[in-house]
Protein backbone atom coordinates (compact mmCIF):
# COMPACT_ATOMS: atom_id res chain seq x y z
CA UNK A 1 0.00 0.00 0.00
CA UNK A 2 1.31 3.56 -0.90
CA UNK A 3 1.70 5.22 2.08
CA UNK A 4 1.85 8.95 3.39
CA UNK A 5 5.46 9.19 2.82
CA UNK A 6 4.77 8.17 -1.01
CA UNK A 7 2.30 10.73 -1.38
CA UNK A 8 4.36 13.68 0.67
CA UNK A 9 7.26 12.71 -2.07
CA UNK A 10 5.41 12.73 -4.90
CA UNK A 11 4.40 16.44 -4.05
CA UNK A 12 7.57 17.15 -3.23
CA UNK A 13 8.81 16.19 -7.16
CA UNK A 14 5.98 18.50 -8.23
CA UNK A 15 6.27 21.39 -6.04
CA UNK A 16 9.86 21.17 -7.43
CA UNK A 17 8.73 21.19 -10.85
CA UNK A 18 6.72 23.76 -10.66
CA UNK A 19 9.10 25.65 -8.74
CA UNK A 20 11.64 24.66 -11.60
CA UNK A 21 9.22 26.01 -13.79
CA UNK A 22 8.77 29.49 -12.09
CA UNK A 23 12.53 29.32 -12.70
CA UNK A 24 13.75 28.76 -15.59
CA UNK A 25 10.75 29.77 -17.93
CA UNK A 26 10.12 33.37 -19.71
CA UNK A 27 6.55 32.99 -20.29
CA UNK A 28 3.96 34.83 -18.29
CA UNK A 29 1.49 32.33 -19.02
CA UNK A 30 3.52 29.51 -17.92
CA UNK A 31 5.04 30.76 -15.20
CA UNK A 32 1.24 30.78 -14.23
CA UNK A 33 0.42 27.44 -15.09
CA UNK A 34 4.24 26.56 -12.86
CA UNK A 35 2.12 28.44 -10.02
CA UNK A 36 -0.86 26.10 -10.16
CA UNK A 37 1.42 22.71 -10.76
CA UNK A 38 2.66 23.70 -7.10
CA UNK A 39 -1.04 24.97 -5.54
CA UNK A 40 -1.65 21.37 -6.53
CA UNK A 41 1.57 19.27 -4.81
CA UNK A 42 0.33 21.18 -1.79
CA UNK A 43 -3.57 20.47 -2.24
CA UNK A 44 -1.95 16.76 -2.03
CA UNK A 45 -0.27 17.21 0.49
CA UNK A 46 -3.14 18.51 2.64
CA UNK A 47 -5.52 16.04 1.67
CA UNK A 48 -2.75 13.05 2.32
CA UNK A 49 -2.38 14.53 5.92
CA UNK A 50 -6.15 14.73 6.48
CA UNK A 51 -6.61 11.38 5.16
CA UNK A 52 -3.33 9.88 7.58
CA UNK A 53 -4.86 12.07 10.49
CA UNK A 54 -8.48 10.90 9.96
CA UNK A 55 -9.71 14.01 9.48
CA UNK A 56 -11.88 16.42 7.08
CA UNK A 57 -10.32 19.41 7.50
CA UNK A 58 -7.30 18.56 5.20
CA UNK A 59 -10.15 18.88 2.21
CA UNK A 60 -11.33 22.04 3.36
CA UNK A 61 -8.61 23.77 3.64
CA UNK A 62 -7.94 22.11 -0.04
CA UNK A 63 -11.69 23.84 -0.71
CA UNK A 64 -10.34 27.28 0.72
CA UNK A 65 -7.17 27.06 -1.01
CA UNK A 66 -8.78 26.29 -4.93
CA UNK A 67 -10.75 29.58 -4.74
CA UNK A 68 -7.64 31.66 -4.02
CA UNK A 69 -6.27 29.87 -6.46
CA UNK A 70 -9.51 30.61 -9.06
CA UNK A 71 -9.41 34.21 -7.80
CA UNK A 72 -5.71 34.67 -8.26
CA UNK A 73 -6.18 32.98 -11.70
CA UNK A 74 -8.57 35.60 -12.80
CA UNK A 75 -6.45 38.70 -11.58
CA UNK A 76 -3.36 37.51 -12.60
CA UNK A 77 -4.40 36.65 -16.20
CA UNK A 78 -6.49 40.09 -16.58
CA UNK A 79 -3.16 41.87 -15.53
CA UNK A 80 -1.11 39.45 -18.38
CA UNK A 81 -3.82 40.80 -20.70
CA UNK A 82 -2.97 44.53 -19.44
CA UNK A 83 0.76 44.06 -20.12
CA UNK A 84 0.23 42.51 -23.41
CA UNK A 85 -2.04 45.20 -24.84
CA UNK A 86 1.06 47.67 -23.88
CA UNK A 87 3.72 45.59 -24.96
CA UNK A 88 2.95 43.11 -26.96
CA UNK A 89 5.13 40.52 -25.29
CA UNK A 90 5.19 38.31 -22.86
CA UNK A 91 8.53 38.09 -21.31
CA UNK A 92 8.95 39.59 -17.95
CA UNK A 93 12.03 40.95 -19.03
CA UNK A 94 10.10 43.84 -21.35
CA UNK A 95 8.32 44.87 -17.64
CA UNK A 96 11.45 46.24 -16.02
CA UNK A 97 10.51 50.62 -16.41
CA UNK A 98 8.08 51.55 -13.57
CA UNK A 99 5.94 53.84 -16.14
CA UNK A 100 5.76 54.23 -20.17
CA UNK B 1 -2.70 -4.72 -4.99
CA UNK B 2 -4.78 -1.92 -7.25
CA UNK B 3 -4.58 0.82 -5.04
CA UNK B 4 -0.60 0.10 -5.55
CA UNK B 5 -0.63 -0.09 -8.60
CA UNK B 6 -3.20 2.75 -9.61
CA UNK B 7 -0.83 5.26 -7.06
CA UNK B 8 2.25 4.60 -9.43
CA UNK B 9 0.05 4.88 -12.58
CA UNK B 10 -1.86 8.31 -11.33
CA UNK B 11 1.80 9.45 -10.17
CA UNK B 12 3.75 8.94 -12.99
CA UNK B 13 1.17 10.53 -15.17
CA UNK B 14 1.07 13.68 -12.97
CA UNK B 15 4.54 13.79 -13.04
CA UNK B 16 5.12 14.10 -16.89
CA UNK B 17 2.66 15.90 -18.01
CA UNK B 18 3.91 18.27 -15.08
CA UNK B 19 7.39 17.93 -16.61
CA UNK B 20 6.10 18.84 -20.12
CA UNK B 21 3.91 21.75 -19.22
CA UNK B 22 7.14 23.39 -18.38
CA UNK B 23 9.21 21.99 -21.39
CA UNK B 24 6.52 23.20 -24.37
CA UNK B 25 7.21 26.07 -26.12
CA UNK B 26 3.44 26.77 -26.76
CA UNK B 27 0.98 27.48 -24.01
CA UNK B 28 -1.86 25.89 -25.71
CA UNK B 29 0.22 22.33 -25.34
CA UNK B 30 0.91 23.52 -21.93
CA UNK B 31 -2.69 24.13 -21.40
CA UNK B 32 -3.68 20.85 -21.92
CA UNK B 33 -0.77 19.29 -20.50
CA UNK B 34 -1.78 20.57 -16.85
CA UNK B 35 -5.50 19.29 -17.65
CA UNK B 36 -4.00 15.73 -17.78
CA UNK B 37 -1.81 16.53 -14.66
CA UNK B 38 -4.70 17.74 -13.08
CA UNK B 39 -6.99 14.69 -14.06
CA UNK B 40 -4.12 12.09 -12.62
CA UNK B 41 -3.96 14.10 -9.37
CA UNK B 42 -8.10 13.62 -9.31
CA UNK B 43 -7.65 9.77 -9.41
CA UNK B 44 -4.91 10.36 -6.62
CA UNK B 45 -7.68 11.81 -4.45
CA UNK B 46 -10.01 8.67 -5.36
CA UNK B 47 -7.21 6.94 -3.80
CA UNK B 48 -7.15 9.08 -0.81
CA UNK B 49 -10.71 8.44 -0.02
CA UNK B 50 -11.21 12.19 -0.78
CA UNK B 51 -14.29 12.02 -3.35
CA UNK B 52 -15.45 15.92 -2.64
CA UNK B 53 -12.14 16.90 -3.21
CA UNK B 54 -11.64 14.91 -6.79
CA UNK B 55 -14.78 16.09 -8.16
CA UNK B 56 -14.01 19.55 -7.36
CA UNK B 57 -10.07 19.31 -8.90
CA UNK B 58 -12.25 18.56 -12.25
CA UNK B 59 -14.90 20.77 -12.10
CA UNK B 60 -13.07 23.20 -10.82
CA UNK B 61 -9.55 23.35 -11.70
CA UNK B 62 -9.57 21.47 -14.95
CA UNK B 63 -12.83 22.99 -16.34
CA UNK B 64 -13.36 26.72 -14.57
CA UNK B 65 -9.63 27.64 -14.40
CA UNK B 66 -7.90 25.99 -17.06
CA UNK B 67 -10.88 27.14 -19.72
CA UNK B 68 -9.92 30.44 -18.63
CA UNK B 69 -6.03 30.06 -19.08
CA UNK B 70 -6.98 28.55 -22.49
CA UNK B 71 -9.28 31.31 -23.43
CA UNK B 72 -6.74 33.93 -22.41
CA UNK B 73 -3.96 31.94 -23.96
CA UNK B 74 -6.08 31.76 -27.87
CA UNK B 75 -7.03 35.96 -27.17
CA UNK B 76 -3.34 37.26 -26.73
CA UNK B 77 -2.53 34.67 -29.93
CA UNK B 78 1.10 35.16 -28.71
CA UNK B 79 2.24 30.94 -28.78
CA UNK B 80 6.35 31.92 -28.87
CA UNK B 81 8.40 33.08 -26.62
CA UNK B 82 10.40 36.09 -27.10
CA UNK B 83 14.28 36.27 -25.93
CA UNK B 84 17.57 37.70 -26.55
CA UNK B 85 18.62 33.97 -27.16
CA UNK B 86 18.91 32.04 -30.01
CA UNK B 87 14.97 30.74 -30.91
CA UNK B 88 16.10 27.38 -32.08
CA UNK B 89 17.52 26.78 -28.87
CA UNK B 90 14.87 24.96 -26.62
CA UNK B 91 14.02 27.53 -23.50
CA UNK B 92 15.06 25.55 -20.94
CA UNK B 93 18.39 24.34 -22.60
CA UNK B 94 19.93 28.06 -22.65
CA UNK B 95 22.80 29.53 -20.91
CA UNK B 96 23.01 32.28 -18.46
CA UNK B 97 20.68 33.13 -15.61
CA UNK B 98 18.76 29.87 -16.86
CA UNK B 99 21.22 27.84 -14.99
CA UNK B 100 20.73 29.80 -11.87
CA UNK B 101 16.92 29.21 -11.82
CA UNK B 102 17.94 25.32 -12.18
CA UNK B 103 20.66 25.40 -9.70
CA UNK B 104 17.61 26.61 -7.45
CA UNK B 105 15.46 24.33 -8.44
CA UNK B 106 17.94 21.63 -7.25
CA UNK B 107 18.66 22.98 -3.80
CA UNK B 108 14.98 23.04 -3.17
CA UNK B 109 14.96 19.18 -4.27
CA UNK B 110 17.61 18.73 -2.16
CA UNK B 111 16.00 20.31 0.35
CA UNK B 112 12.82 18.52 0.37
CA UNK B 113 14.41 15.42 -0.30
CA UNK B 114 16.44 16.36 3.27
CA UNK B 115 13.09 16.57 5.42
CA UNK B 116 10.99 13.44 3.84
CA UNK B 117 13.96 11.51 4.68
CA UNK B 118 14.40 12.96 8.23
CA UNK B 119 10.42 12.26 9.03
CA UNK B 120 9.93 9.28 11.58
CA UNK B 121 7.57 6.38 11.38
CA UNK B 122 6.75 4.69 8.16
CA UNK B 123 3.54 6.80 7.41
CA UNK B 124 0.81 3.93 6.94
CA UNK B 125 -2.78 5.08 6.51
CA UNK B 126 -5.32 4.27 9.46
CA UNK B 127 -8.08 2.17 8.76
CA UNK B 128 -10.86 4.85 9.33
CA UNK B 129 -11.69 7.87 6.91
CA UNK B 130 -14.04 10.48 8.06
CA UNK B 131 -13.78 12.29 4.57
CA UNK B 132 -17.75 11.64 3.54
CA UNK B 133 -19.34 14.93 1.16
CA UNK B 134 -22.12 15.64 4.16
CA UNK B 135 -19.46 15.89 6.97
CA UNK B 136 -17.33 18.08 4.63
CA UNK B 137 -20.61 20.19 4.30
CA UNK B 138 -21.42 20.15 7.63
CA UNK B 139 -17.77 21.50 8.63
CA UNK B 140 -17.49 23.84 6.22
CA UNK B 141 -20.82 26.29 7.21
CA UNK B 142 -20.65 25.92 10.92
CA UNK B 143 -16.94 25.37 11.90
CA UNK B 144 -15.41 27.34 9.27
CA UNK B 145 -18.54 29.52 8.39
CA UNK B 146 -16.41 33.18 8.71
CA UNK B 147 -13.96 31.74 6.51
CA UNK B 148 -16.62 30.91 3.71
CA UNK B 149 -18.14 33.98 3.78
CA UNK B 150 -15.19 35.25 3.44
CA UNK B 151 -14.13 33.81 0.42
CA UNK B 152 -17.09 34.91 -1.25
CA UNK B 153 -16.22 38.69 -0.81
CA UNK B 154 -12.74 37.12 -1.89
CA UNK B 155 -14.61 36.04 -5.16
CA UNK B 156 -16.27 39.47 -5.81
CA UNK B 157 -13.28 41.26 -5.21
CA UNK B 158 -11.12 39.06 -7.70
CA UNK B 159 -14.01 39.54 -10.12
CA UNK B 160 -14.52 43.48 -10.03
CA UNK B 161 -10.05 43.60 -10.22
CA UNK B 162 -10.32 41.23 -13.17
CA UNK B 163 -13.05 43.32 -14.87
CA UNK B 164 -10.92 46.83 -14.08
CA UNK B 165 -7.70 45.84 -14.68
CA UNK B 166 -8.51 43.87 -18.01
CA UNK B 167 -10.99 46.66 -19.61
CA UNK B 168 -9.57 48.87 -21.80
CA UNK B 169 -8.66 52.24 -20.97
CA UNK B 170 -10.84 55.03 -23.16
CA UNK B 171 -7.80 57.63 -21.99
CA UNK B 172 -4.96 55.90 -23.26
CA UNK B 173 -7.01 54.52 -26.03
CA UNK B 174 -7.73 58.38 -27.04
CA UNK B 175 -4.39 58.79 -27.01
CA UNK B 176 -3.20 55.88 -29.23
CA UNK B 177 -5.48 57.14 -31.74
CA UNK B 178 -4.19 60.75 -31.99
CA UNK B 179 -0.63 59.28 -32.92
CA UNK B 180 0.63 59.88 -29.68
CA UNK B 181 3.48 56.75 -28.61
CA UNK B 182 2.37 54.40 -26.45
Amino acid sequence: MPTLNSYLVLSAILFSIGAAGVFLRRNLITILLSIEIMLNAVNLTFVAFGRALGSADGQIIVFFVMTVAAAEAAVGLAIVIGLFRHRESLNPDSFTSLRW
Amino acid sequence: MGSDALFYVFGAIAIAASLLVIAQRNPIYSVLLLITSFGALSGLYVLLDAPFVAVIQIIVYAGAIMVLFLFVVMLLNAPHEETPYDERVHPLLREGPTRFGGALALALVAELVWALTRRSGSGAFAGASASSVSAIGRSLFTDYGLAFEVTSVLILVAMVGAVVLARRDPVSRDRTAAGGDR
